[in-house]
């Protein structure tokens, strides 16, 4: 093997799931192009999107660390309604809503921490434990709210609003908060001591923990910072609508869970991808409005969500199998 | 003589099965401890009792005659006792650098990784250790290696820590001849450099050749300690745990 061959290879060994996304979302992208050039040209298009990105951002990205650590957790999509409600009700109770977001992310922080103790202390299995988790924190906001939505235009004039979701010369503020989340997110991942431990807790806990690594600990922080990310995203969301609603968030369950996937993380742990799951989140963004964009009736929408989360799986397949 | 670890009368059960029965082992600065014993005999239960992967349910563990409470592994490290694990304790996806400072990272303030002397200094070990690949570099995944060279990684780990104990379990398994008078070659080195080794195996060939004193371990218990300047022969060693084995 010649030298230049080994130091393409191995780029693409280090970043080729990453890589991967990325040229998924760019064949999604020329497809859409070609397929239906002028609305692709609307920026509407493309302003909409951006309106569910940010919110689909905070939510994967955490996704990724605790898929990595070997876990999965579903209750994220209740989670992000829970905090969201907390910070809605505060706002109308009239405390500062500087505060409100504070507590709105402590709360998600604490159902992070508990979900993370069902399963990690009490060793209940996290796909199980974290559905009926979904469940019941969707029941308890059901019931505080019966069902009623919460509107919070008061919000409009303070300044956390302009500051997180404002726009700033026809920019939309939560582009930028989401970006500099992905930053922070990626040197956490792959330069900071608790990405690292996740990647050694995910790929062979047993060895992480002879090692000295707290399994448990690291395993706790991975869902506290999944419920800190539902949080973030249900407090966007509810601030750009001035709206809180008691089913906000359900829809997201399926489509945070895909983008993790789609973009490029394995299920299996010890391996991961933030910048991979940027362009899942892309994809998966472009695909819920895109379709419609390009004028296709809205009843095609599921199948091709199906399909373009298929075939980028069978891609990520030529990543290989996990080694041992 | 200073001794660096102690256990006292130290028991573990895993459910109903008692895995170590009141079992007492030391270790001295400088020298190289032997322990042996049958397949099942409670060799790893007891080091991983020693290191704090395991929590026994009576006894005592003292550090440089100290009595520790509260016994982890990462203690255990910092108390600078490195362990080469009967099965590695590697983690395949992930490269060599981060294998060899898998829960001692070199860190900046607020956790930051100093990741380019992380590199460089794995990259000095691997050479160290003896890889000759020049398709193996610091950040190839550890999956990638052969056994022997998996092995490597955990030793150079131990090197890297400056262990004063370091505690080889079975590290001759699996090693083709050139790899095993690679990790004998590693204990005399520390041995010179009057650091200690616990050597568990139970190949009594390879425990006879580098071990000061035996250790031999029957059903969980310490049934016999011996020097090695009352034995003339790994044969006679043989005997000698057949022959209290057989009393046990």
């Amino acid at each position: 093997m010649n030298k230049n061959k080994s130091i393409i290879g191995n780029i693409f060994h280090k970043n080729g799931r990453a890589l991967g996304s990325m040229g998924y979302f760019v064949l999604l992208m020329l497809v859409f192009l070609i397929g239906a050039p002028e609305a692709w040209m609307r920026p509407n298009l493309h302003q909409s999107v951006f309106v569910m990105l940010p919110t689909l951002i905070f939510l994967v990205i955490p996704l990724v660390f605790l898929v990595a650590s070997g876990e999965i957790d579903l209750s994220f999509a209740s989670t992000y309604a829970v905090a969201a409600y907390v910070f809605a009700i505060m706002v109308k109770a009239g405390i500062d809503p500087a505060l409100a977001i504070i507590a709105g992310i402590i709360t998600g922080a604490a159902i992070g921490a508990l979900v993370g103790a069902l399963i990690v202390i009490f060793r209940l299995s996290s796909l199980v434990a974290s559905l009926g988790m979904l469940f019941l924190l969707r029941g308890i906001i059901l019931l505080l709210t019966e069902s009623r939505s919460i509107t919070i235009m008061e919000i409009d004039s303070h300044w956390t609003y302009s500051f997180l979701v404002g726009n700033f010369y026809g920019f939309p503020m939560q582009i930028f908060w989401a970006s500099l989340f992905v930053i922070y997110c990626y040197y956490l991942f792959s330069k900071h001591v608790f990405g690292i431990h996740i990647h050694h807790v995910g790929d062979n806990s047993v060895s992480a923990e002879q090692m000295g690594i707290n399994v448990k600990a690291v395993k706790i922080k991975a869902f506290m910072f999944v419920g800190i990310g539902a949080a973030i995203g249900g407090i966007f969301t509810t601030l750009i609508t001035y709206t809180f609603f008691p089913t906000q968030g359900f829809g997201y369950l399926l489509l945070a869970l895909a983008a993790v996937f789609v973009g490029g993380t394995p299920y299996w742990g010890g391996l991961g991808t933030i910048v991979g799951a940027v362009f899942g989140v892309g994809i998966i963004a472009y695909m819920e409005i895109g379709i419609i964009a390009i004028g296709w009736s809205g009843t095609w929408r599921q199948f091709f969500n199906g399909l373009i989360i298929l075939l980028a799986l069978l891609g990520h397949r030529l990543h290989g199998e996990r080694v041992r | 003589m200073k001794n660096i670890i102690e256990l006292k009368k130290v028991t573990k059960r895993f459910g109903g099965i008692t895995a170590l029965n009141k079992a007492s082992l030391h270790v001295n600065a400088g020298e190289v401890v032997g322990l042996i014993g049958d397949n099942g005999a409670g060799k790893s239960t007891l080091i991983k009792t020693l290191v704090g992967v395991y929590n026994p349910e009576e006894g005592e563990i003292f550090i440089r005659g100290k009595k520790v409470s509260s016994w982890n592994a990462l203690k255990a490290r910092e108390s600078g006792i490195e362990t080469v694990f009967q099965d590695r304790a590697l983690c395949p996806q992930q490269s060599i650098v981060w294998n060899i400072f898998m829960g001692k990272e070199l860190r900046y303030p607020f956790g930051f990784i100093k990741e380019k002397e992380q590199i460089n200094e794995a990259n000095r070990l691997i050479r160290e250790i003896g890889f000759t690949s020049k398709l193996i570099d610091a950040e190839s995944p550890v999956g990638n290696l052969s056994g022997g060279e998996r092995q490597g990684v955990a030793i150079a780990r131990a090197i890297y820590n400056n262990a004063e104990l370091i505690i080889l379990d079975e590290p001759t398994n699996a090693l083709s001849l050139n790899e095993t008078q690679k990790v004998f070659d590693f204990v005399d080195n520390v041995k010179k450099s009057n650091r200690s080794v616990l050597f568990i195996g139970h190949n009594i060939y390879h425990v006879y050749d580098i071990s000061d004193r035996f250790v031999i371990l029957d059903r969980g218990e310490v049934v016999h300690q011996l020097d090695k300047k009352n034995i003339g022969s790994p044969e006679e060693l043989m005997k000698i745990m057949r022959d209290t084995i057989q009393k046990h």
